[in-house]
C-alpha cells in the first residue's frame, strides 16, 4: 500500500518541489562554506574515480556543485583546452596536439597522477578456449591490417575454434584506446575499425557479457565491478625478465610492474586558472588525500602514499607541464620515479 | 478556412491593433517555416563541409564505416543496412498484425468493444521509446536467446520486434481509417452478389482502401527509420554491412547518439559525420512522408 | 450473407485471427510492464525519489532527473504553447486559402513526421553552438519546444474547429471585432480541447530522450538544476544511463525509473481526459 502511494505521489512531489527551492544545508566543514560549480569531464576509465570523489566531496561541501562527464580522454581534452571544463580526466598523458591546442587557447594545465590501472583483456565466461593470450596474438586481432580479414578465432591461434570473433573495445576518443593501441600495435590510434567501439565502457561490459564469442578490453575497475559476468584473460608479453608467462592484472602485479605492457597511470589535469577558486583547491586536495581509499574502492590500484604527497606538492606549486614531456603515452612507466626525479630536479 | 461576409467587411475596416494581432499570429505560423528552413540549413551546412573532405564515392560506394579510426572508411552502407534491417523486422512484424487488428476493429468489433480497444492500442504508441529500449535489452533479447542459438546480447532481432510493437498502432489506426471509409454501397454490392464477408474483405474492401493502407505502411516505415532509443540501447554499436539479425549492428540514428555521447566539438570531421548521416536520414523520411501524404490525399479524394 | 457451412467456418477463424493480432501486442506490453514492475518495485522508496544518482546502485536516486524533467516541461510548455496556439488561431481564423497558407500547413504536417533526433541535431547546432546556450536546460527546452510545436498546432486547430460558426457570427452581429470574438468566445469554448492537446504533447515530451542526448544532456548530475542555464538531467536520460550500466542493481534502478516515468505519463493522460470531461460538461 505504501508503495502504491509512492507511485502516485510524483505529481504532488512535482508541485511542492517546484514551489520551494533547494535549502542550503551547512555541514560541519573546515573553514567557511564553499560554493561554485566545478566541471569535470573526459576519460570513462577515470570517471569511476572522479564520480566517487565528486559524490563524497559534495556530501562534505554542500554548496559546491560538481558535474562529471564522460566522452573519452580525447574528447575531454578538447573541452578542457577550450576552457569548457575545469578538470580533465585522462587515462593517458596529454598528447602533442593537445598541448598545442591548449597553448593556442592560453590554457595552462597542472598534471596530477591519481591511480594505476591494469587494462584488462576480457572474454565471456562461456569462452573455454582463450585461457591466456600473448601480446603478439592481441596484435594480430587488433592491428589495422586485421580489418575485414581476421574474423574468426582460429585465425589468431591454431587450435582455437572456427567461431566468429566479435571484438569490443574503446572508441577513438578514449585514452584507453590510445594506450592499448600504443602498447599492443606499437602506434597510438592505429587499429582496425570494424569492432563495437564505445567511449562508454559499460556498453562493452554488457556486450561481452552477453556474447559468447566476444573479446574486449577496458579498465580493471570495470572488470571487477562485473566479474560475475566476465572472464579475465592473463596476458603474456613474452619478456621473461618482468614476470614469466601469462600474468593477470591484480593490485600486486600492476604495482610491481610485472603486468606489462598494459599497466598505466591515470591522471587528472587541472586548469591552472581554476586553482584561483577555493572550491577547486579544496576539491583537488580532497581528491589526492582520499584518493587512495576511493581508488581502492572502485577497484583500481592506488599509487604509493608518497606519490600522492608529491602530487599534492605539484598542485600546491601549480606546476604546469607534463611529466611525459607532452609526448603522450609511454609504456612501462613508474609514476613515483618521475615525480621523485622532478622533485630532486627542483631541489637542484 | 471559412470566412463569413461580416468578417470580410470587418477585415477591411480593421484598426491597427487588429492588424498587429494578425501579424503576430502570422509570425507564430511562420515559425514552422523557419523551423523547416533551420533544419535544412543546419543539415546542409555541415554536410557540405563534410563533403569537402570526403568524396561522394567514398560515402556511397564503400562498405565500411570507420570514419574515426586510423584507417578511415566513410561508406554509409553499414549504417544504412543496420537501419533497414531493424526497420524491416519492425515492418514485417507490424504490418500483418496491424492490418488484421484494423480489420477486426472496423469489420468485426461491436461499437462498445471498439471504443475500448482502440484507445488501448494507442497506449502502445504512447510508451516512451527509452522504456521500449529497456524492454528490448532486458527482457526480449534474453528470452530470444533461448530460442535462437548464438544470439548476441546486442542484435537487430530483439530491437526490431519491439519497434514493430511500437509502430503497430500507427499502421492499425491509419489502416482502420482507410477501411472504415470504404463506402458501404461497395460492400453491399458484393454481398448482393452472394459473396461472403471474408471474400468481400479481401476482394473489395482491402483493394479500395489500398491507398490509405499504403500510406499507413509508409508512415510506419518512416517512423521506424527515425527511431533512435530502442536501437541505441538494444541493437548495438558495431557498424557492419550485414543483414544477419543475430549480431550487433549499428543504425544511422544510433551512430548519431554514439558520437553525441562523446562530446564532439564544433568543426571536426567527427562532428560533421553526424550531420551527413542526419541529412541522409532526413532525406529518407522526408520522401516517405511526402509519398504518404499524397496517398492519403488520394484516399480522401476518391476512395 | 451466406456462410460456407461447417461448425467452425473460415469466417470465424479469420475473426479469431484478427482478434489475436489485436490482443497479442497488448498482451506483450502487459507482460513487459508487469516484468518491469517486478524488477523495480523493490527499489521504489522515498529515498529513491529524493536521492541523487550515485555510483552505488543501492543509494542512487532519481531526484535531479525528476526535477530536471519538471523544469524542462515547464520551460518547454512556456515556449511552445503560446506560439502553437497563435499559429493555430492564425490558420483557423485569419488565413485565407493561398499558396502561403498551404505552404505553412505542409510545413507543419511535415515537421510532425521528422524524427526527433533531427530536432536534436538542429538544437545542437543552433542553440548549443550558435546561440551559446551551452548544454543547458534552456537549450533542451528550446529543442523540445520546436519538436512539440507541430503537435500543439494540429491539436489546437482541431479544438478550434469544434466551435460552431454560429458562435462567431453571433459575436460579430453584436458588434465585436475578430480578435474580440476569438478572445471572448472561440478560445474559451475550445479551451478543453486545447488544454487536452497541450497535456498530451507534454506527456509525449516527458518521454523524449534522443534530442536531449544529442544536445549533450548526459552527465553525472547529482544536484537539482538551479537555473535555466545550468547543466541538467531528465528522467529518460537517467533511465538510459542506468540501463547502460552492466550491474544488475542498476537495472533495478532503471526499472524503478521506468515505473516512475510511466506513472507520470499515466497521471498526465488521466488529467487530460478528466479535463476534457469536466470542462466540456461545464460549457454545455
Amino acid at each position: 500500500m505504501r508503495r502504491v502511494f509512492i507511485t502516485v505521489l510524483p505529481v504532488l512531489v512535482m508541485l511542492s518541489l517546484a514551489a520551494c527551492g533547494q535549502p542550503e544545508k551547512k555541514e560541519e566543514s573546515t573553514g567557511p562554506a564553499l560554493s561554485g560549480v566545478i566541471k569535470v569531464a573526459g576519460s570513462s576509465t577515470v570517471f569511476l574515480i572522479s564520480e566517487a570523489v565528486a559524490e563524497e566531496f559534495q556530501k562534505a561541501e554542500k554548496g559546491v556543485q560538481v558535474t562529471v562527464g564522460e566522452g573519452g580522454t580525447g574528447g575531454g581534452f578538447k573541452k578542457f583546452c577550450a576552457a569548457e571544463t575545469d578538470i580533465s580526466d585522462a587515462s593517458r598523458p596529454i598528447s602533442p596536439s593537445e598541448v598545442e591546442l591548449c597553448a593556442k587557447n592560453q590554457i595552462e594545465y597542472v598534471e596530477l597522477p591519481v591511480a594505476y590501472d591494469g587494462l584488462a583483456v576480457v572474454v565471456n565466461p562461456k569462452n573455454d578456449w582463450a585461457k591466456h593470450i600473448t601480446t603478439a596474438e592481441l596484435k594480430k586481432m587488433w592491428e589495422p591490417e586485421a580489418q575485414g580479414r581476421i574474423t574468426k578465432w582460429s585465425q589468431v591461434r591454431v587450435g582455437w575454434p572456427t567461431r566468429d570473433l566479435h571484438l569490443y573495445g574503446a572508441g577513438v576518443d578514449s585514452g584507453t584506446y590510445d594506450y592499448f593501441t600504443e602498447a599492443i600495435n606499437g602506434k597510438a590510434k592505429a587499429s582496425r575499425g570494424d569492432y563495437t567501439s564505445s567511449e562508454d565502457d559499460n556498453v562493452l561490459v554488457q556486450g561481452i557479457a552477453k556474447d559468447e564469442t566476444a573479446l574486449g578490453f577496458f579498465g580493471l575497475a570495470y572488470f571487477e565491478a562485473s566479474k560475475d559476468k566476465l572472464s579475465l584473460v592473463p596476458v603474456d608479453d613474452g619478456k621473461d625478465d618482468n614476470g614469466k608467462g601469462p600474468i593477470a592484472p591484480t593490485a600486486e602485479t600492476v604495482k610491481d610492474g610485472t603486468y606489462q605492457p598494459l599497466s598505466r597511470p591515470l591522471f587528472i589535469y587541472v586548469n591552472k586558472k581554476a586553482f584561483d577558486r577555493p572550491e577547486v583547491v579544496a576539491f583537488v586536495k580532497y581528491y589526492l588525500s582520499h584518493g587512495a581509499d576511493l581508488v581502492k574502492e572502485v577497484k583500481y590500484i592506488p599509487l604509493p602514499e608518497k606519490a600522492y604527497e608529491l602530487a599534492q606538492k605539484r598542485a600546491d606549486a601549480k606546476k604546469t607541464g607534463s611529466l611525459f614531456g607532452g609526448k603522450g603515452s609511454q609504456v612501462g612507466v613508474r609514476i613515483e620515479q618521475l615525480l621523485e626525479s622532478e622533485q630532486s630536479d627542483a631541489g637542484k | 478556412m471559412p470566412v463569413s461576409e461580416a468578417a470580410v467587411q470587418l477585415d477591411q475596416a480593421r484598426p491597427i491593433s487588429e492588424r498587429l494581432i494578425k501579424y503576430v499570429l502570422f509570425a507564430c505560423g511562420a515559425i514552422s517555416i523557419a523551423t523547416t528552413a533551420g533544419i535544412i540549413f543546419v543539415l546542409l551546412f555541415e554536410t557540405i563541409a563534410f563533403f569537402r573532405r570526403v568524396s561522394f564515392g567514398q560515402f556511397f560506394l564503400d562498405t565500411q564505416w570507420t570514419p574515426l579510426f586510423a584507417d578511415k572508411h566513410f561508406g554509409i552502407w553499414p549504417l544504412v543496412a543496420g537501419t533497414f534491417l531493424t526497420s524491416g523486422i519492425a515492418i514485417v512484424t507490424a504490418v500483418p498484425l496491424g492490418l488484421l487488428a484494423a480489420l477486426y476493429l472496423s469489420e468485426y468489433a461491436k461499437a462498445g468493444l471498439r471504443r475500448v480497444l482502440k484507445p488501448m492500442l494507442e497506449i502502445l504508441a504512447g510508451i516512451p521509446t527509452v522504456v521500449y529500449g529497456y524492454f528490448a535489452l532486458m527482457m526480449v533479447t534474453p528470452f530470444l536467446q533461448h530460442l535462437v542459438p548464438g544470439l548476441s546480447g546486442f542484435n537487430a532481432l530483439g530491437a526490431g520486434l519491439v519497434m514493430g510493437v511500437m509502430i503497430l498502432p500507427i499502421i492499425a489506426s491509419l489502416s482502420e481509417d482507410a477501411i472504415y471509409s470504404v463506402p458501404a454501397n461497395l460492400r453491399e454490392a458484393a454481398y448482393a452478389l452472394g459473396a461472403t464477408k471474408l471474400s468481400t474483405t479481401f476482394q473489395v474492401v482491402l483493394p479500395s482502401a489500398f491507398s490509405g493502407i499504403g500510406a499507413a505502411v509508409i508512415l510506419g516505415i518512416s517512423r521506424a527509420l527515425g527511431e533512435t532509443m530502442i536501437v541505441a540501447i538494444a541493437a548495438g554499436q558495431q557498424p557492419v554491412f550485414t543483414l544477419d539479425p543475430r549480431v550487433p549492428i549499428e543504425t544511422m540514428t544510433a551512430y548519431i547518439v554514439q558520437v553525441s555521447l562523446g562530446d564532439t566539438p564544433n568543426g571536426t570531421l567527427e562532428y560533421q559525420t553526424i550531420f551527413a548521416v542526419g541529412s541522409l536520414l532526413f532525406a529518407f523520411t522526408f520522401l516517405l512522408n511526402i509519398v504518404a501524404h499524397r496517398l492519403r490525399k488520394r484516399m480522401a479524394g476518391g476512395a | 450473407m451466406k456462410d460456407s457451412g461447417g461448425w467452425i467456418s473460415k469466417e470465424s477463424i479469420f475473426q479469431m485471427v484478427c482478434l489475436l493480432a489485436l490482443a497479442l501486442p497488448l498482451l506483450l506490453l502487459f507482460t513487459l510492464i508487469a516484468g518491469t514492475f517486478a524488477d523495480g518495485w523493490d527499489r521504489l522508496s522515498w529515498s529513491f525519489l529524493t536521492g541523487a544518482p550515485s555510483r552505488r546502485a543501492a543509494s542512487a536516486g532519481l531526484l535531479p532527473a525528476f526535477v530536471g524533467t519538471i523544469m524542462l516541461m515547464f520551460l518547454t510548455t512556456l515556449m511552445a504553447v503560446p506560439v502553437g496556439i497563435g499559429a493555430a488561431i492564425y490558420l483557423e481564423e485569419y488565413a485565407r486559402p493561398s499558396r502561403l497558407t498551404s505552404f505553412i500547413e505542409l510545413n507543419i504536417s511535415n515537421l510532425a513526421g521528422v524524427p526527433s533526433i533531427i530536432y536534436g541535431l538542429l538544437g545542437l547546432e543552433l542553440f548549443v553552438r550558435v546561440m551559446h546556450f551551452g548544454r543547458s536546460l534552456m537549450a533542451g527546452a528550446a529543442t523540445l519546444a520546436l519538436l512539440l510545436l507541430p503537435m500543439v498546432v494540429i491539436s489546437s486547430r482541431e479544438a478550434l474547429r469544434t466551435v460552431p460558426h454560429s458562435m462567431r457570427e453571433a459575436c460579430y452581429a453584436l458588434g465585436g471585432d475578430k480578435w474580440r470574438s476569438i478572445r471572448r468566445v472561440v478560445l474559451p469554448m475550445s479551451l478543453p480541447g486545447i488544454l487536452t492537446g497541450i497535456i498530451l504533447s507534454v506527456a509525449r515530451a516527458v518521454g523524449e530522450t534522443a534530442p536531449l542526448v544529442t544536445i549533450g544532456a548526459l552527465s553525472f548530475v547529482t544536484f537539482v538544476p538551479t537555473s535555466v542555464w545550468s547543466d541538467f538531467s531528465a528522467m529518460p536520460i537517467q533511465i538510459f544511463n542506468w540501463v547502460s550500466r552492466p550491474q544488475a542493481e542498476f537495472h533495478a534502478n532503471a526499472a524503478a525509473g521506468v515505473i516512475v516515468l510511466l506513472s507520470v505519463m499515466l497521471v498526465l493522460n488521466a488529467v487530460a481526459i478528466w479535463l476534457r470531461i469536466r470542462l466540456g460538461r461545464r460549457l454545455q
